[in-house]
């Protein structure tokens, strides 16, 4: 199955997009994705391994904290996983390097 | 569906005038709208938080359809580096406060409208003021602990908020805070910590993405004060400018969201930059900072006049490769990332000058080199920027 990646985490697929993975439970796909990318790791999964909860993980257009089964959703080739994190750019001041400056 | 926007029970709507039928006939003439849909406009209060790449399109069309009254929050001047994108300002404009130069250009699009100026930032202590006088709010701010805010205040003053966020080629929009919609923690809990994400300063955005998504967010501010259409409640829009690709995903309002939910434990506006992380920016202080967590920081001038005096002072880059690209002041180009594993290029006993684009990433850079074992480690405060603005101005600023 695919998984889109988006922007902010494509420095740690090396630039793709989409990662496609062999996987028969969205957990599963998960797995193998920061297997093959174990950099992505730590930006997804907090040290006790729970998602981060600015991370958010869509089976194809469903929130997978809101399928009954939750990771344990069986998947298949056709479907997608779309791995969505908060942004907050507004095209204004570049601030964010202050903060990192002066934390 | 009915409007979300309350209307004055009392309050007739406005009259409009034969100038301002002549100048709306294109909405007139859509059964959608009519005469009594452009009076709603008219008599409508829309808040822009924000001036910028979103704010410009946003607060253009507004102004344009016939908002009668639009707020605009902004503390800042208007830099170069905006105009690639925040189109409601221009060239002459560099300098002047943003509220200003946006109140000009809307005033001038459409004289039959109010502007509303805010010059400040929104903070916890004045959002529920400045939001609670609006319809709707359109949030366009650049940062979490803007957004989180915005996103409590709407939720505890009951005020839809037309969401829309970017980040390089990828933009969000959706409608928060609606009375039984999910609102923005309802999606993201938490923010990210700072630092884990890299930040729009390393990452840039296309110019147009802000024009797609504020004239989203613009267009769901329209529909929630006509009641028409299918508002974004409950369903995120991703724009995909690279591969022009637009998508919906579902969203839920989560019952045990701490501000929205059934139980709410956020009643009250709380300190965001804490939330989020984040130091708020300290006093301009009187002298030079000395130290930041064990680096010694060193300015421009002195660093400028040590290597007139002829000494040898290794200078490390840690900016990107496209970053270096567009400006360099000579140093060795070794990217924040590429670091850890690069440290051997690097000799200990000789004096290390960091620099990056502001000395936030060589801080960074400094310390993990100090963890590393090096000795000889100084942080240029305030980066290629600083010796841009004090030292050689044909360095470009970026």
């Amino acid at each position: 199955m695919k998984i889109h990646i988006p922007t902010p985490l494509r420095v740690y697929t090396g630039k793709q997009d989409t990662v496609v993975v062999t996987a028969a439970t969205v957990g599963e796909a998960l797995s193998r994705l920061t297997t093959q990318h174990p950099e992505l790791q730590k930006h997804l999964y907090t040290e006790d391994g729970k998602l981060r909860s600015f991370v958010n993980v869509y089976l194809n257009d469903e929130d997978v904290r809101y399928l009954p089964e939750k990771d344990t959703t069986a998947v298949t080739e056709a479907d997608v996983l779309s791995i969505i994190p908060s942004i907050a750019g507004g095209g204004a001041a570049q601030r964010e390097e202050t903060n990192a400056n002066l934390s | 569906m009915p409007t979300l926007v309350e209307e004055p029970v009392v309050t007739k709507l406005p009259d409009l005038s034969n100038e301002e039928i002549a100048r709306y006939s294109r909405h007139l003439l859509l059964p959608e709208v009519g005469m009594e849909g452009q009076k709603k406009l008219k008599a409508a209060k829309v808040l822009c938080v924000g001036t910028g790449g979103l704010g410009s399109p946003l607060a253009l069309y507004l102004a344009a359809a016939g908002v009668g009254t639009i707020g605009l929050v902004d503390f800042d001047v208007v830099d170069s580096s905006n105009l690639q994108r925040q189109i409601i300002h221009s060239t002459a404009d560099i300098g002047r406060p943003k509220i200003d130069s946006a109140e000009e250009k809307l005033k001038g699009l459409n004289p039959f409208i109010n502007i509303v100026k805010f010059d400040t930032m929104l903070t916890s202590a004045n959002a529920l003021e400045i939001i609670g006088q609006f319809d709707v709010i359109a949030d366009g701010t650049d940062n979490f602990q803007t957004r989180y805010l915005v996103n409590d205040a709407c939720v505890l003053t009951g005020k839809p908020n037309a969401y829309g966020s970017i980040f390089r080629f990828e933009g969000q929009a959706s409608v928060f805070a609606t009375k039984d919609g999910p609102c923005y923690r309802c999606l993201y809990p938490e923010p990210p910590p700072p630092g884990l994400v890299p930040s729009c300063a390393e990452g840039g955005v296309l110019g147009i993405l802000p024009g797609l998504v504020g004239v989203i967010q613009a267009t769901e501010a329209i529909k929630l004060i006509l009641g028409v259409g299918e508002p974004l409640i409950g369903r995120l829009l991703l724009v995909d400018a690279l591969n022009m690709n637009f998508r919906q995903l579902k969203l839920h309002k989560n019952p045990d969201c701490p501000v929205c939910g059934a139980n709410p434990t956020v009643t009250a506006l709380i300190d965001y930059d804490q939330f989020c992380g984040i130091t708020p920016p300290a006093p301009v202080p009187v002298a030079p900072v000395q130290e930041i967590n064990g680096i010694p920081q060193i300015s421009v001038t002195d660093f400028k006049r040590r290597l007139d005096e002829g000494e040898n002072i290794f200078l490390l880059d840690v900016r990107e490769p496209h970053e270096f690209q567009i400006a360099s002041i000579g140093g060795h180009l070794i990217p924040l990332r590429d670091l850890p594993a690069r440290v051997n290029e690097l000799d200990k006993n000789r004096e290390i000058v960091v620099h990056c684009k502001m000395g936030g990433r060589s801080q960074k850079a400094a310390e993990l080199l100090k963890q590393a074992g090096f000795t000889k480690i100084q942080n240029l405060a305030g980066g290629i920027q600083a010796w841009s603005e004090q030292i050689d101005p044909k360095v470009p600023k970026y």
